[in-house]
């Protein structure tokens, strides 16, 4: 036969509980214990108010931009649930869930956004980096990262998140394609929410799937309904797997929907229907769980007052922290260039208030001392 | 001692840092088995194995992104990107990433990165391999760049890159990876970063220069007679000001000399810097002697472009007679 198929693959997708409250018990049985589902539903609770309140700080005058993470909760809890503590979480900006189950405190996040650098400095042995702003360049650094753990023989791994318009940038491509044939443990969470600020999938990907892009480097790929956080551990769970016994990495697509505006400087009524909107709110993850928890007789209208008590209760207590931090001396953004601060750095610090910059700067440095 | 050119000693250096720390490691284009296009991982493949001397895909971004990883997660690697002309595709993540980890976390997350670099022109190379984008990188701050001139400091230099606990941008010119030789003390030593090395003393004039034009300063400054001082800056960034003031100041007169193009040359910086901190003392403009504002021309006419002993020796006579 002078034709004949050298490749032949298939993209499947994982849903265990899907957007009308059906369970797969074959997938699903067994696989959280009901205690920890309650625990998560609490946090996505949490997150979801965490959304609420960071946005009235935004628009009254409090926080700069922010973007809301409401409708993708589930995605990046599930993966850190999935996961050790030694497991790095390389995150873009909606993975809040993810990053509080790990344990970084809440202000951190609001920090972050109200223009603080002490929202980045993450506790140490947390093995998480910062929020990521540049589209696409962080996955790069989650395969630096996995690749470590291999170099010293220890079977840690790490996890990046990022966008569907991510994936068309050249280093989502790089990070893959070192992450496979360099044998690293690596995972690759794609968060396809529909839209990259304004433009939809279609224009990153004009594949049936995001997923089949990991395909072309030659590593395991998956479609997950990432609003389904039974779904979101199982293939954690298996790439974890993949990752620490073949040191091999994982492409997860993860189809959920972003329904909030890309951050507060945005309107998505611009380009977005309403009709599209309003059916992705009947997928939210919160509902599904909750149904979740009711059918078992684990939840009830009680506790759901007693939690949004809580959460609201545990927000205000970190937008406090966020607040009361102390003054920042005005020459902070010398201090951690460089491990050791060069000297012209310490000159232009001293001066900066008391010369223009290089104007006579011996004298200006004497009368600074003086 | 040992009679060394610069690749040789450069090489020794590697080999001596990956005995002493087992957490550097060698990634690059064509580092392994082939011992990277100029041979300075010549044999260290086969001496330290696959996993620590790394031949990756072909992709600078890749390079540097996943290198920014493995420092960040406390290995020492050394990534060699293969000529300067390609660092371009590098440039997001050395100068969104690298440069920047410490101060956004605070020091919580650092990049202690050395990016070895070939750079320059003068060995009849194809486009985008004759190039000097040392400014690029020392304008862009939390980067520190050097360019060794000498097989010792060399050595010296990338000791104390591979140590610095920032990223550090090792430019190795390629017109003297072989020139000449020099001793080499084969123990261990380092040679700071930020300090400039007095290549000799003179009192008419200050030459201040880095890299493979040192050789032609050199050149120039023996043609010329005079009694002129001589300073290697070795480190780009930050540089030894102290070293150019005080000699300035003796003096009177400087002249900087650079591969790279004139505006916004570094030359432009150490210029205003002398301007601020040597302006009583000066007698003469400060002069410039540099590649043009052009694209590096074909090899044809590179030697029109690169500052020659020639060009050097009628500055000096500019500014000596000013």
């Amino acid at each position: 036969m002078p034709v004949e198929p050298v490749f032949e693959t298939r993209i499947d997708r994982v849903s265990i509980l899907d957007e009308h409250g059906r369970f797969d018990e074959e997938l699903g049985a067994g696989l959280i214990p009901d205690e920890d589902v309650i625990a998560m539903y609490r946090h996505m609770v949490t997150c979801r108010h965490l959304d609420e309140i960071a946005f009235k700080l935004q628009r009254s005058g409090r926080m700069g931009t922010y973007p809301e993470n409401r409708g993708q909760e589930a995605t990046s809890l599930g993966a850190a649930y999935a996961l050790r503590k030694e497991d790095w979480l390389v995150t873009c900006y909606r993975e809040n869930a993810g990053l509080f189950w790990r344990g970084l405190p809440m202000e951190y996040v609001l920090l972050h956004w109200m223009g603080d650098e002490r929202g980045n400095e993450i506790p140490q042995g947390l093995n998480v980096t910062p929020l990521a702003i540049p589209i696409g360049t962080q996955m790069l650094h989650a395969t630096g990262l996995g690749w470590a753990s291999k170099y010293r023989g220890e079977d840690g791994l790490a996890c990046t998140f990022f966008g569907d318009g991510a994936t068309s940038e050249g280093d989502f491509h790089e990070a893959m394609n070192f992450a496979a044939n360099l044998d690293l443990p690596v995972i690759f969470f794609c968060q396809n929410n529909s839209w990259a600020i304004s433009v939809p999938t279609r224009i990153q990907c004009s594949a049936p799937t995001i997923a089949q892009r990991g395909l072309a480097y030659g590593m395991d790929c998956i479609q997950v309904d990432g609003n389904d956080l039974f779904a979101v551990v199982k293939v954690v769970r298996d790439a974890a797997e993949r990752a620490r016994t073949n040191q091999r990495p994982t492409f997860i697509e993860a189809v959920t929907y972003r329904l909030g505006d890309h951050t507060t400087a945005d309107d998505a009524r611009r380009y977005r229907d309403e009709e599209e909107l309003e059916m992705w709110k009947l997928r939210d993850p919160l509902i599904r769980l909750r149904g979740w928890l009711d059918a078992r007789g684990l939840w009830d209208d009680s506790k759901q007052a007693a939690l949004q008590e809580d959460a609201e209760a545990q927000i205000a207590a970190a937008v406090e922290r966020a607040n009361e931090v102390e003054d920042l001396p005005p020459t902070e953004f010398f201090a951690n260039m460089y491990k050791t601060m060069p000297p012209n750095l310490q000159q232009q610090m001293r001066t900066m208030r008391t010369s223009s910059l290089g104007r006579f700067p011996e004298t200006a440095d004497q009368s600074a001392t003086t | 001692m040992a009679n060394l050119t610069l690749v040789q000693a450069i090489n020794l250096a590697l080999i001596q840092e990956m005995e002493r720390d087992d957490r550097v490691m060698i990634m690059g284009e064509d580092v392994g088995i082939n011992g990277g296009v100029f041979r300075v991982t010549e044999g260290l493949h086969k001496r330290f194995g696959a996993d620590r001397v790394v031949d990756t895909p072909l992709a600078e971004s890749g390079i540097i992104g996943t290198a920014i990883g493995l420092a960040m997660a406390g290995l020492r690697p050394i990534a060699e990107i293969q000529f300067e002309g390609f660092l371009g595709p590098a440039y997001d993540q050395i100068c969104t990433h690298a440069a920047r980890m410490r101060t956004r976390t605070r020091g919580a997350l650092t990049v202690p990165l050395v990016i070895r670099v070939p750079v320059g022109g003068g060995i009849h190379a194809p486009e985008l391999h004759s190039d000097s984008p040392e400014a690029i990188y020392t304008h862009n701050p939390g980067l520190k760049v050097v360019m060794p001139s000498s097989p010792r400091d060399a050595k010296g230099l990338l000791l104390s890159a591979i140590r610095d606990p920032d990223p550090v941008i090792f430019f190795e010119p390629k017109r003297i990876y072989r020139a000449f030789r020099e001793e080499v003390p084969e123990d261990e030593y380092t040679v700071p970063i930020g300090k400039a090395r007095m290549v000799r003393e003179g009192s008419e004039l200050t030459m201040v220069s880095w890299g493979a034009s040192v050789i032609q300063c050199m050149n120039a400054i023996e043609q010329s007679g005079r009694d002129i001082e001589l300073i290697d800056l070795r480190t780009i960034s930050p540089f030894d000001m102290e070293t150019v003031s005080e000699s300035v100041r003796r003096t009177g007169r400087a002249i900087v000399v650079h591969e790279a193009p004139l505006s916004c040359g570094l030359g432009s910086e150490i210029a205003s810097r002398i301007m601020e901190e040597c302006f009583l003392h000066l007698e003469a403009p400060v002069q410039r002697v540099t590649g043009f504002d052009t694209i590096m021309p074909y090899y044809k006419l590179e030697l029109e472009y690169l500052p020659d002993a020639a060009r050097i020796g009628q500055a000096i006579d500019e500014v000596v007679a000013y």
